[in-house]
């Protein structure tokens, strides 16, 4: 299984993405993405983009749940409280799984924006956040 | 610096040369790769090795108001008037803002809901911020009477206030503008675009007193408009 994780800003702008692949049965941390998904999934996770927007007023849960699919594909969101969304593509539905591993990643993304020399919407280019984003992958998913 | 260097024990000396600066090149002498091996650095403490939820204990209030009356020291330089230096003031607020918003939010992961509503966000920035940054909630929440865009936030007596006093020519300046700051990003951070001003209203009881006006932008009024 293979994953695509992207952080967009308050102003729809990049701020970090990663892929990765599960550890579970066997598998050894990389994606395996087809040559043409790769491309893809940047592609698949902005577009959906636009529903998060729409979803935004009508719930006040942070986690909004698998909001898109495109083919076999699913994307799960989660809002923070200063509109920063965290997307991840993922091939199977695991909810709990999947918000834990979202609540952590809030944790790591608000000890970034603690630095004073972090602001918002900047990318993160920090390589112990890359670390630590990876290590989270690996525990959960 | 060599002096110094020597005193050393052996063992750092090693790393001594990497951490010199280059110019200084006839330190290196006998820098083999298995005295290297046995040094061991210490761990770097990231940012990322910090625990959000360990609260410090209360911060002190004169430490506080030394730092702040810096603060305004330097943003009183370069300004122009009265208003300028309360524009800077509240932009830095404002990066306070921004953090303490996600930190206090993060902090309450469990009762974590983002608000979407003007009010249910007013009541946040009044209780949940406020106790946060300032240690107590703030002492009222208002709506204007003829403006439907603007809400007032009341406090008796703000921290930052507590050992300013403003000279007669400047009596303009309200220095809680920086306070002003604060409410306005976390306003913004929610995606609820708003003015926040500060303003003295000093009555007998509270010499200090006073009132943030918080006027919303057209699209969120419109926005709850149609939410309604």
């Amino acid at each position: 299984m293979s994953f695509y994780l992207a952080i967009v800003g308050t102003k729809d702008n990049a701020v970090y993405d990663l892929e990765f692949g599960t550890y579970r049965q066997g598998g050894d941390g990389r994606p395996k993405f087809s040559a043409d998904m790769k491309q893809l999934c940047p592609f698949i996770v902005h577009s959906s983009l636009d529903i998060v927007e729409e979803m935004q007023w009508n719930t006040n849960v942070m986690h909004l749940k698998v909001i898109d699919k495109f083919y076999n594909y699913l994307i799960s969101s989660y809002m923070t409280a200063g509109n920063i969304k965290f997307l991840l593509l993922h091939e199977t539905r695991a909810d709990d799984v999947i918000r834990q591993f979202f609540v952590d990643l809030y944790d790591l993304y608000v000890k970034t924006l603690m630095s004073p020399f972090y602001s918002v919407d900047q990318p993160i280019t920090s390589a112990v956040f890359d670390q630590r984003v990876k290590m989270l992958a690996k525990k959960y998913l | 610096m060599l002096q110094n260097r020597s005193s050393y024990p052996s063992q750092q000396s090693a790393v001594a040369p990497s951490l010199a600066s280059s110019s200084e090149k006839s330190i290196p002498t006998s820098l083999t790769p298995s005295s290297l091996r046995t040094v061991t650095t210490p761990r770097k403490v990231t940012i990322y090795d910090r625990n959000l939820n360990r609260r410090a204990p209360e911060l002190s209030l004169a430490a506080f108001a030394f730092l702040f009356n810096e603060v305004v020291q330097y943003s009183q330089k370069n300004v122009k008037g009265i208003q300028e230096m309360e524009i800077k003031l509240s932009e830095y607020g404002y990066h306070v803002g921004q953090r303490v918003l996600e930190l206090t939010v993060v902090r309450e992961i469990k009762s974590a809901k983002r608000e979407t509503r003007v009010l249910g966000l007013l009541q946040f920035i009044n209780t949940g911020i406020w106790k946060s940054v300032f240690g107590k909630p703030a002492d009222a929440l208002e709506k204007s009477k003829d403006q439907e865009d603007e809400y007032m936030i009341i406090d008796n007596d703000p921290i930052v206030n507590k050992y300013i006093s403003v000279p007669r020519e400047m009596s303009q300046l309200n220095c809680a503008a920086f306070q002003a700051g604060i409410v306005e990003a976390v306003m913004d951070g929610c995606q609820f675009p708003a003015r926040v001003t500060a303003h003295s209203v000093p009555t007998d009881l509270f010499p200090l007193k006073t009132v943030f006006l918080v006027k919303l932008d057209p699209v969120v009024v419109e926005r709850e408009r149609y939410m309604r």
